[in-house]
């Protein structure tokens, strides 16, 4: 098994954000995947989504699904994150207040996606975008 | 307690997800910040909110969560019943406020989870 998604993930409309990661989920679920797995990605590759539409404008989702492993990497071309340490402290959000309105910019959105994903990877240029990549295991 | 217990005890009008009525629940979780629900992950739970829009159901699917409780008669919109519905997930809307809606439910055995 080696399958690959792509999603292009738009970054005008909130209520869309998360079908991806929906989508996704679902695929994992149908093909067998434990439920513990299937919830890690999802939740990672959601809190990415959700970022990409409140920080950058959206972006382009690709997944990669292997037997022992799930693969997912975020792509945008919004402001980049200047200080990504400071970015990953939990409660730091640069979330304007309509953002918070809606239920996210809490800043625990990066510390979820490393807690849930058994790597993650942040490559960043301010005024260029980001591209997180995101790996979950699978454990036998 | 079954999802039909939780209804009864806040006293909450059923949105959609009739036919889920008798699923077990154990833990629960209050708030209105959805990356606070998406930080800990618990069983067979339930979503108190007074947060209304699409992102509150996708959050509930992605944790697995098997109803959701909207607090102070807030209404879901048609986009998310249809998507809950979809899902398989609970919606019902108590007048309760959520201090009050939580307290209930802790004292009639729900719990928090860890
Ligand atoms: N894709 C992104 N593009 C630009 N900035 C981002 C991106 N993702 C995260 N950030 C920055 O990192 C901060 C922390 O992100 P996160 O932990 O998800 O919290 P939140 O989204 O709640 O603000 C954000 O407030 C934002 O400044
Ligand atoms: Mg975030």
């Amino acid at each position: 098994m080696n399958i690959k998604l792509h999603y292009d993930v738009p970054g005008d409309d909130f209520t869309r954000a998360g079908e991806a990661s929906g989508l996704v989920k679902r695929k994992l679920k149908q093909l067998g995947f434990e439920p513990d797995v299937v919830r890690r990605v999802a939740i990672a590759m959601y809190e990415g989504e959700i970022n990409m539409v409140i920080h950058a404008g959206g972006g382009e989702a690709d997944v990669e699904i292997l037997p022992d492993r799930v693969t997912v990497v975020l792509t945008d071309h919004g402001p980049g994150i200047p200080d990504v340490e400071q970015a990953m402290q939990e409660g730091w959000s640069t979330a304007p207040d309509n953002v918070r309105s809606l239920g996210f910019g809490a800043g625990m959105g990066l510390p979820n996606i490393k807690k849930y994903s058994d790597t993650l990877e942040i490559d960043t240029k301010v005024g260029e975008g980001t591209a997180l990549t995101m790996t979950i295991l699978v454990k036998g | 307690m079954t999802i039909a217990d939780v209804r009864t005890i806040l006293q909450a009008e059923l949105v959609t997800g009739g036919e889920h009525l008798e699923t077990e629940v154990h833990n629960a979780c209050g708030s209105d910040m959805m990356s606070d629900v998406l930080a800990f992950v618990k069983d067979q739970s339930v979503l108190l909110t007074g947060l209304v829009n699409t992102q509150v159901v996708r959050t509930a699917d992605m944790m697995d969560m098997v109803c959701i409780v909207f607090v102070r008669g807030k209404e879901p919109g048609p986009e998310m019943v249809e998507l809950a519905a979809d899902r398989g997930i609970v919606l019902m809307k108590t007048p309760l406020r959520m201090f009050t809606a939580c307290g209930l439910l802790y004292e009639n055995g729900l719990r928090g989870g860890n």
